[in-house]
């Protein structure tokens, strides 16, 4: 595996088993800075499995994750320090304050004292979300409290984004703000992988993985691997196949 | 190594805040040794008389006997509490946040451990107030002396605390290994009671109690109060405290079964 300096995020041979239950079946992919990709798969797919081995929540007996050209088995801090991860389940102190959140957030990621109040603005700011920095977490709405997720996941100015599963909860609007905006941060030059099951926040021009039962069922670009269908026909068709 | 104190700050100074929000907690706390020392030491004086033991040099009240017991039983229940708010922190993702810090696992659980234990023993010295209004005082520099002894008996339990909660998968399953844990352990001790009054009822029983490590917590901080050291106390809980603090960060290495959790 070489740690180019474009190399965003590269999974190879990832095997994992729950007990008997392969979860993974050697899952490889190679994303490069400046792609969204989306992960498509229906529940139970190993999706979960996935980001939690990206994650270091868990590590595979098998196969190597390198996220910015840094191994995760060998190096974990280094590749640690440059993801940023949105989890599926809310991750916020409700007690505490946005800013309160985030700055708790900066020390676990030994960013410098000083540059924090500095960085939790800016990224407030990216998202819109200045205003409310000093209110509690509680007060806020689903697709606020996702945006405080998201910011808080871009104040270490990482190379790649996880997103596993963002917009569970959302109502529309928010759903395509944030669809939107993390978008834009691939176009800005991050890698991000979104883990989803719903086709509709999946772009003609977004790199596509599908996953299913532990495989990567396809991988392209989501205009040409659809075809003529509707994505959400064609995912529909390729999940229910036995494989 | 600025990054790491930056940790040690953030993770004490979330679990002081956590603390706040929750006076319940806190009165909960105080209130449970308090009905000990006021309700219960108060039936079980006549029946239960205390001779000339060390650390004491006369005759003391039993009220006085069971202080630093319900000082210990404050940590042993600050440490479950600790383990059932990381078991919660883990149900509600919370945990990941912290896991997922570019900082190694054993350190990102110590600062937790010295967050919970210096919480734990700032609702000690609130009880040791309370107790001293109702004139069962200590000597004054005991108060001082016993500070290390009641921060490590918090490291030691707090310990405990994260070897279970790397153990237990969900929250319903808590209050079970509380009773299996708590009570054996408190009971079984010379928390309430010397340990030569249980040798006159049961060998077996004033063995296990030798054995428990929480009688050593109670005797570390129990002879610290007035101004001593006792060397196999201080041993014991620091032996077990190694072990504990190993075995915990064993049950959150991520390469290990136990923590491997489907979704």
């Amino acid at each position: 595996m070489t740690a180019g300096s474009n190399s965003g995020l590269s999974v190879s041979d990832l095997k994992f088993n729950y007990g008997q239950k392969q979860a993974l079946k050697g899952v490889s992919f190679d994303l490069p800075k400046g792609q969204f990709c989306a992960l498509l798969g229906p529940n139970g797919a190993g999706k979960s499995t996935l980001v939690s081995l990206l994650t270091r929540l868990l590590v595979a007996p098998g196969g190597s994750i390198h996220v910015a050209g840094q191994d995760l088995r060998t190096t974990p801090y280094k590749a640690l320090a440059r993801l940023g991860v949105v989890f599926q389940q809310p991750t916020l102190d409700l007690d505490l304050t946005v800013r309160q959140n985030l700055a708790y957030f900066a020390a676990l990621h030994g960013l410098p004292r000083r540059d924090v109040p500095k960085r939790i603005t800016a990224a407030l700011e990216r998202l819109e979300m200045a205003e409310r920095a000093d209110e509690k977490v509680r007060a806020l709405n689903g697709g606020h409290r996702r945006r405080t997720e998201l910011a808080r996941a871009l104040l270490h100015n990482p190379e790649v984004l996880l997103l596993d599963e963002p917009t569970v909860g959302l109502d529309a609007a928010a759903r395509a703000n944030i669809t939107a905006h993390v978008h834009d941060l691939a176009d800005q030059g991050l890698c991000v992988l979104w883990t989803t099951h719903l086709t509709d926040e999946v772009r003609d021009s977004d790199h596509l993985l599908v996953l299913h039962q532990g495989e990567i069922l396809t991988e392209g670009t989501c205009g040409a691997i659809r075809g003529d269908q509707d994505l959400s026909d064609w995912f529909l068709t390729q999940t229910r196949a036995p494989s | 190594m600025t990054a790491w104190i930056n940790v040690m700050r953030a993770i004490v100074g979330r679990e002081f805040l956590r603390f706040v929000h929750q006076r319940e907690r806190f009165l909960s706390a105080l209130v449970r040794p308090l009905v000990w020392l006021l309700i219960f030491a108060a039936g079980f004086r006549a029946a239960l008389g205390i001779s000339i033991i060390p650390p004491y040099q006369t005759y003391i009240t039993y009220e006085t006997y069971i202080v630093p017991g319900l000082c210990a039983m404050i940590l042993l229940f600050n440490g479950m509490q600790s383990s059932l708010s990381l078991v919660y922190d883990r149900e509600m993702g919370s945990m990941r946040l912290l896991l997922t810090s570019p900082l190694p696992r054993w350190w990102l659980l110590f600062c937790r451990l010295i967050g919970s234990s210096a919480i734990s023993v700032l609702q000690v010295y609130t009880f040791l107030a309370i107790a001293a209004l109702f004139d069962i005082t200590m000597p004054l520099m005991g108060y001082v002396a016993a500070l290390p002894s009641l921060f490590l008996g918090g490291i030691m339990l707090g310990a405990l605390g994260l070897v279970l909660s790397s153990f237990v998968r969900q929250l319903e399953n808590f209050a079970g290994v509380m009773n299996f844990v708590i009570f054996p352990m408190f009971f079984l001790s010379s928390a309430l009671y010397p340990l030569w009054r249980m040798a006159e009822s049961s060998e077996l029983l004033h063995d296990i109690c030798a054995l428990n490590p929480f009688t050593h917590v109670v005797e570390l901080i129990r002879f610290s109060l007035y101004l001593q050291i006792n060397p196999i106390a201080l041993l014991w809980v620091l032996g077990t405290s190694l072990v504990f603090c190993l075995a915990a960060v064993w049950g959150y290495d991520p390469a290990r079964a136990m923590m491997k959790r489907k979704g």
